[in-house]
């Protein structure tokens, strides 16, 4: 999977993105509710990807990576492709890139045509068509990261508390810096920092 | 479901030496590794099992290793005997928890966060507890119709553990049998009465003991929003105490049981 025997600083600041695929944005506010550890963050890393970040293509060379959301639509999967291509440790971030969580009850109902139909032609209130250009292709079902992509390490709730980032986020920083194994150093989280839900 | 509750322990001195994760203590004669783990506060997983029910032995969440037996028996179904040594911990147990459980969220649709049983859900806290933070297998994403033909309840199978609790309490506790399980394998699932909805079963008295054992969110009152169901497991073992005539109304009167001599 990821190579973290070498030191992911390699005489620079740490890189990390975040990304955000088929979610809500929750994970993301609950990131923003790390107040002042914002800070903290931007001491030793820069955002070079992200919602929070105006940059339009997946850069390279990232060492950590916080993905939100299922792989639920074409751009998903070619974004968590990219993810993986250019990070060293990615992070399944909250229970829709962990389970699949709520963007996954659509799955149950089989084939999506069904319920684009019953939105955007049945709904009274829309132009009665389905959108073509520009919105992507959802994919028959919504998929946890993992399913799409190797990940490294995993980081449920909905959302993850600002607690439970800060916790995972900082000890993959200084795993990735001292060029430890991530798995092992999250191998001791405690039992609250691993729940699915909220 | 004829087997008989689970002994509850009376005033007698345990006597039975077992050897309990390398401590030496004393069993009741006829108790449970499970029993007797709670009893000196060795805490073992468990889901199918609820105290004031009889066994059933369904969940394997409760797997012990014993030393010199080859298989991981069960510490709600298997009595103690004379030098048993009994493990609850081990790496392989660990294991195997952590594979019923991502096994049990695979083939459901446990979504925590529009559950209604969220945050006070025994499977979630087994994920949590047992440190399954993601499910390695594939899953099902079942969408079974709900039952909501009950005036008061509501039954949603894709959250089912067919753990069995509401079958026994029904049948053993309030004697009317509403629930069963039908078909094997994973076509298994929950059935009120001859397989009607259950708004239609007349032998159900309402008496909503199922909504009050189920472990997940499966079993709920009607009109219940996400995160505002809490189950009330407890009530059964107060019934069979009270039945027994064994629960004692006086402040504290219950905890004397727990505060038995456990060592020689």
């Amino acid at each position: 999977m990821t190579d973290t025997t070498e030191p992911g600083v390699h005489g620079r600041r740490l890189r990390v993105a975040t990304a955000w695929l088929g979610g809500c944005s929750g994970c993301h506010m609950s990131f923003l509710d790390l107040d002042e550890s914002l800070f903290d963050l931007a001491d030793r890393a820069d955002i070079v990807f992200g919602p929070l970040a105006d940059i339009k293509v997946f850069p390279a060379d990232v060492d950590l990576t916080l993905v939100e959301g299922s792989v639920t639509n074409s751009d998903n999967q070619e974004l968590a492709a990219a993810i993986r291509a250019n990070t060293t440790v990615v992070v399944s971030f909250g229970d829709c890139a962990v389970t699949g969580n709520i963007t996954s009850l659509r799955n149950g109902l089989g084939d999506p045509s069904g319920m684009l139909e019953r939105v955007y032609v049945e709904h009274p209130d829309l132009t009665g068509q389905l959108p073509t250009d520009v919105v992507p292709t959802l994919l028959p079902q919504a998929l946890p990261l993992h399913d799409v992509i190797d990940v490294d390490v995993y980081l449920p709730g909905c959302p993850p508390s600002a607690a439970r980032i800060k916790a995972a986020l900082f000890a993959l920083l200084d795993a990735i810096e001292s060029g430890q194994d991530v798995q092992s150093v999250m191998a001791t989280r405690a039992p609250d920092d691993i729940r699915f839900g909220n | 479901m004829t087997a008989a509750p689970t002994p509850r322990p009376g005033g007698a001195r345990p006597s039975v030496p077992v050897t309990l994760d390398g401590t030496d203590v004393l069993a009741h004669e006829g108790e449970t590794i499970l029993a007797l783990a709670r009893r000196v506060g060795v805490p073992i997983p468990t889901l199918c099992q609820l105290d004031g029910l009889s066994v059933y032995g369904g969940c394997r969440l409760c797997s012990v290793e014993v030393a010199g037996e080859h298989r991981l028996p069960l510490a709600c179904a298997t009595e103690v005997v004379p030098e048993m040594e009994v493990r609850t911990t081990s790496p392989t147990l660990a294991n195997h928890r952590r594979r019923i459980v991502a096994l049990l969220f695979a083939e459901g649709s446990h979504v925590c966060a529009a559950c209604v049983a969220s945050g006070a859900c025994e499977l979630q806290d087994l994920a949590s507890e047992n440190g399954v933070d993601h499910i390695s297998y594939e899953m099902t994403f079942p969408r079974t119709p709900v039952d909501a033909s009950h005036p008061k309840f509501i039954l949603d199978r894709d959250r089912c553990v067919l753990c069995t609790r509401c079958v026994r309490v029904c049948d053993e506790i309030e004697g009317a049998h509403v629930w069963d399980i039908a078909q094997r394998g994973n076509q298994a699932h929950l059935i009120a009465g001859m397989d009607q909805p259950w708004g239609e079963v007349s032998s159900c008295t309402w008496c909503g003991k199922c909504v009050a054992v189920c472990p997940t969110g499966a079993l709920a009152w009607q009109g219940t929003a996400p995160g505002e169901l809490h189950a009330d497991p407890g009530l059964i073992a107060f019934l069979t105490d009270a039945r027994d005539g064994t629960w004692d109304d006086r402040a504290g009167g219950n905890e004397r049981r727990d505060d038995e001599e456990v060592a020689p």
